[in-house]
């Protein structure tokens, strides 16, 4: 009887596979977080100018749009993963300095940081354990993400701090949304989906929330 | 913010826009719809992440 043995071969590779994609792209984004902690604390200990926030995301995007889908398949590609993510960090630095002089300063980046990995630590052991498809979600998402890139396009010349914290928690919740998306999408792939490429995602989920959650906490928690 | 800075931000978020609305679509018409009970285990989580926030404000 081959059909039974044929089918148990396939689903055990299909999980062998996805065990292995999880185990590289979880490795790879330890990496390249390390990676780019240090970039941001070398961009603290230089005191960037508050334009490298601005270059940083722009050659990042640049390279994660132009450079990154045409490598993410060799070796380059990790390569092309720790420059996004040493960019990304690199412009962090004159945001964290402007926070780190603020009177609770470095309590408001602790906290901070420490809560975007209470975050990602609870959203992604829910979506590895619980196993469930949240591939619904991903249009749901990325429309909410369109309306939020919309209206912080507004908020530049409107100005408006109401908005702005608005603006924060929404982004916090669609890339929290994007996590379960994201980890989900790593479980159902069958290791079809390319872990590089998975890395890149979930890093920018990360990035996304700690850096509107350090805004929230900066604005809410601060001593006025 | 500056001038300059104002206008990189713009000319950024634009370029994200226009980059990224083909692919929206792209999802949006290929998404498979959810049924209540999924968006509500979705839904509970990012609610559990809204009541952490609160409780981080508070802490700080």
């Amino acid at each position: 009887m081959r059909t039974p043995e044929l089918v148990h071969s396939r689903a055990l590779e299909a999980t062998l596979a996805t065990n292995k994609l999880i185990r590289n792209t979880y490795t790879l984004l330890s990496m390249t977080l390390l990676f780019s902690g240090l970039m941001a604390g070398l961009s603290v200990f230089l005191r960037m100018p508050p334009m490298t926030y601005l270059l940083g995301l722009g050659g990042a995007f640049v390279l994660i749009w132009l450079v990154l889908p045409r490598t993410a398949n060799s070796a380059k590609g990790l390569g092309v993963v720790f420059a996004i993510t040493g960019l990304l960090g690199f412009s962090l630095g004159p945001l964290l300095t402007m926070y780190l002089s603020l009177p609770n300063g470095p309590q408001i980046v602790g906290t901070a940081f420490a809560g975007t990995g209470v975050i990602f630590l609870g959203l992604s052991g829910y979506a590895l354990m619980s196993r469930r498809d949240f591939s619904f979600m991903g249009g749901f998402l990325v429309t909410g993400f369109l309306v939020v890139l919309m209206a912080a396009l507004a908020n530049i010349f409107l100005a408006i701090p109401a908005l702005s914290l608005a603006i924060s928690a929404a982004v916090i919740f669609i890339m929290s949304g994007f996590l379960l998306y994201d980890t989900s999408r790593m479980v159902h792939a069958g290791g079809s989906t390319n872990y590089v490429l998975m890395t890149v995602s979930l890093y920018l989920n990360i990035f996304n929330i700690f850096v509107h959650l350090l805004h929230i906490l900066g604005v809410m928690g601060g001593d006025d | 913010m500056d001038l300059w800075m104002k206008i990189g931000s713009a000319i950024l978020l634009v370029t994200m826009l226009i980059i990224i609305f083909p692919q929206a679509r792209r999802m949006i018409k290929e998404s498979p719809k959810g049924s209540p009970a999924e968006w509500v285990s979705a839904l509970i989580p990012i609610g559990l992440v809204a009541a952490f926030i609160v409780l981080l404000v508070m802490m700080v």
